[in-house]
């Protein structure tokens, strides 16, 4: 699989599942290890080739990888013993190093951001599913990442929940933000997305144009998917 | 020891800004190391010395330390009913003659029966005082002075079995008697005789009072000293069999054995032995013969008077609510030793189970299989042989250690164990989901364990750990086989002194939950604060 995606674009994956998008999406942060390839995101670099063991120069480089790299997760996989401010603040300060005093304005304006102004104090396990959603792409937001990345970030909501993330997607999409999205749902993909990509067994079948892709599918298996979904 | 005690001074400087709750775990401390229990704490304290009564005077005399099991041990060595940190006994008032006699300091080292031996091997102390006969087993195992008393053993019996009275009518009865004595070898040869082995001779007049024996076979001073005092039981018949009580010492000690063989020998030329003796109303013909000693001296029997008295005197209500009053500073003594034990262990163990934890979840193949072979062989062996290795088996490797660390230390290793597999089960109970977030917000590996995995973990292991900790503070109990008076121990020595199981305890029963309920009453109050952050909303 072969994909350069570009600054502010939003590129939506889709697919049957167990066809790899996941997997392809977590290799990007090296939550993974690919067996080979070469990812590059910003200026680093990080070449993996087959045969070949992961060591520590690699995970180092990883480490530089990921402070580019924020993700979201299908189970948002907040940490339970923490407020909500408490999970936007800790990676900033135990990472970055930064003080409560410094983190704390950006936390909460990314909390307002996201929707969640009065939750701050909260303890996730309270909120509702799609609260918990933003809270995590806040969480992920305050590392200032170049590029988000979201593993089925709806799968697990309500429609009228999943709207709300969707919303908080598309706001952080006007403002330039690059994010590549695992996902199920196609009106959000076709809508919201600059570009598309079907991926089956492990292959980029068919991308681009989302009207194009969806209207005019031109690879017979990626009819076949859209025809099952309707 | 001198370490031990500025660094109690330094700790108490550092604690003068803290909180009270440090001050109060400080004090604690401080307590530990300046009660006499405190002495056991030191390193170089083989053992504790509940009362090493010397004279002013002899201090700066050379030291002769000695040992003896002063539970339950009349009239050997024994602690003094009247006041029960005082110890007496006719082997006490002999160690004492020889000491003076070679200008030395008696020191008295308490050990178990079992231990004494080992105990001498080990240089814990320079001879053993404990009516130890001069079997050829013994004689192999240790070097004996020349004896120093004789005696045949009696025949003990409840009044409605005076017809026990001779060896030959034993036979098909149920008969106890002390282990290792040779009235168990005499019993035991004689095939029709059910033998009862006990190690301490309370229990045995216990069961013969309680009719599980039908008779006792003791040496004279205890069938005398146990028998004597009460109107129930009886002693009957000729003496039968006969042995010799020697001083042990270490192989190869020759001069301080030939030391205080010439001493023994003075003692009984001018009349020393026998005057010591009498007063203990042990003086017999068979003494006579062995020593030559022929004089009759008309000694008064002053010392057994005033045990008989003691004893007679302890009854009543009043008497009794008195004698446990007088009990309740040794128990306080005793429970701050569990206490400090137990919370010493219980850091060993926490911290070392969450390092063998991490380990065995976490770590490289070579490492979790370390981890999995040191939890397997800890849990899978009993904690009394892990003291006992520790305490006596490790001086052999060179690694010599105090009671106090000894005990410290076996029930750290001991407890690692079993908190590392609860703190494995809780890091599993962690979903997989929390690393990976903390992965991809770029912390460390380290980082994502302390900020993000432990803390949830804590809270699924608080409940077995305060159960651990219960645990430990009544295995604790275990290290009393190795000098350290703590609660249980206690508990032997005052039921034992006083012939009284039920209301000692009942005491030193509520002395462990007093220990323990402060404990479970602060981890419910954790419990209480991390829980919070647990509770499930409605649609969960």
């Amino acid at each position: 699989m072969s994909l350069c995606v570009e600054r502010g674009e939003l590129v939506s994956i889709i697919g049957p599942s167990g066809c790899g998008k996941s997997t392809f999406l977590r290799c990007l942060n090296f939550l993974e290890i690919p067996d080979s390839g070469v990812l590059r995101i910003e200026d680093v670099e990080i070449t993996k080739q087959t045969g070949h063991g992961w060591n520590r120069a690699q995970e180092r480089r990883a480490h530089a990888l990921r402070a580019h790299v924020g993700m979201v997760f299908q189970s948002f996989n907040l940490f339970a013993h923490r407020t909500v401010l408490d999970n936007v603040m800790v990676a900033p300060r135990s990472v970055k190093g930064l003080s409560q005093p410094e983190v704390e304005p950006l936390a909460r304006a990314l909390l307002a951001k996201v929707g969640l102004e009065g939750m701050a104090d909260r303890y996730p396990s309270t909120l509702s599913g799609g609260q918990q959603q933003r809270a995590a792409i806040a969480r992920a937001l305050a590392m200032k990442p170049a590029v988000m990345l979201y593993d089925e970030p709806t799968s697990a909501l309500d429609p009228e929940l999943a709207e709300e993330v969707l919303q908080v997607m598309r706001r952080l999409d006007d403002e330039g933000m690059t994010q590549i999205v695992v996902t199920h749902d196609m009106r959000f993909a076709r809508a919201a997305s600059d570009r598309v990509l079907y991926v089956e067994a492990g292959h980029i079948v068919e991308s681009g144009d989302p009207d194009v892709l969806f209207a005019n599918p031109q690879d017979p298996r990626t009819r076949r998917f859209l025809r099952t979904l309707l | 020891m001198t370490f031990r005690l500025s660094a109690g001074a330094a700790a108490r400087q550092r604690a003068s800004g803290l909180v009270p709750r440090a001050v109060f775990a400080l004090s604690l401390v401080v307590l530990c190391l300046f009660s006499p229990v405190g002495a056991v704490a030191a390193p170089d304290a083989a053992a504790p010395a509940p009362s090493a009564s010397a004279p002013s005077r002899d201090v700066g005399l050379p030291e002769l330390s000695w040992a003896s099991d002063g539970e339950a041990n009349v009239p050997y060595v024994f602690h003094d009913p009247a006041d029960l940190n005082h110890l007496e006994g006719f082997e006490y008032d002999m160690v004492q003659e020889i000491a003076r006699r070679l200008h030395r300091k008696a020191r008295f080292v308490q050990n178990d029966w079992d231990g004494l031996i080992p105990g001498l091997q080990r240089g814990m102390y320079q001879m053993v005082v404990d009516g130890i006969e001069m079997t050829p087993d013994h004689l192999q195992a240790a070097l004996f002075s020349r004896p120093y008393y004789v005696t045949g053993d009696r025949i003990v019996v409840r009044r409605d079995r005076m017809d026990l009275n001779s060896f030959a009518a034993l036979r098909g009865h149920v008969v106890g008697t002390i282990k290792e004595t040779l009235a168990e070898r005499l019993l035991q040869r004689e095939a029709s005789i059910t033998v009862r082995s006990y190690e301490e001779e309370t229990y045995a007049f216990s069961d013969l009072r309680n009719g599980r024996l039908d008779a006792l076979l003791l040496d004279g001073p205890i069938a005398l000293y146990y028998a004597g005092i009460t109107d129930d039981l009886e002693i009957v018949g000729p003496p039968v069999g006969q042995t010799r009580y020697g001083i042990a010492f270490k192989q190869g000690s020759t001069a301080l054995h030939d030391e205080v063989d010439r001493a023994l020998g003075a003692m009984m030329q001018d009349g020393t032995l026998q005057i010591l003796l009498a007063r203990w109303n042990l003086w017999t013909p068979e003494m006579a013969e062995m020593t030559g000693d022929h004089v009759q001296r008309d000694v008064k029997p002053d010392e057994w008077l005033r045990y008989r008295n003691a004893m007679r005197a302890q009854t009543g209500w009043l008497g009794q609510l008195k004698r446990y009053i007088g009990f309740l500073p040794d128990i306080g003594e005793a429970a701050i030793l569990t206490l400090v034990v137990s919370a010493l262990s219980m850091v060993i163990a926490v911290s070392l189970g969450l390092a063998l934890a991490l380990g065995r979840h976490y770590g490289p193949g070579w490492l979790r299989w370390i981890t999995g072979l040191y939890i397997e062989i800890v849990r899978g062996t009993p904690l009394l042989i892990q003291i006992l290795f520790i305490f006596y088996g490790l001086p052999g490797m060179g690694i010599k250690l105090s009671p106090f660390f000894a005990g410290v230390l076996a029930l750290g290793l001991n407890y690692a164990a079993y908190e590392a597999e609860n703190y494995r089960a809780g890091l599993s109970s962690v979903p997989r989901g929390q690393m990976e977030a903390a992965i991809a917000l770029n912390m460390t590996h380290r980082q994502a364990l302390r900020l993000v995995i432990i803390p949830q973990a804590f809270r699924t292991v608080l409940p077995v750990m305060t159960n651990d900790f219960i645990a430990l503070l009544k295995d604790s109990s275990l290290v009393s086989v190795i000098t350290l008076t703590e609660l249980t121990k206690t508990y032997i020595r005052l039921s034992s002194t006083y012939y009284d199981y039920i209301g000692t305890g009942l005491l030193i029963g509520g002395a462990y939950l007093l220990l323990g309920l402060p404990f479970v009453r602060f981890a419910r109050h954790v419990e209480r604060r991390l829980g919070r952050s647990l509770m499930r909303s409605g649609h969960h």
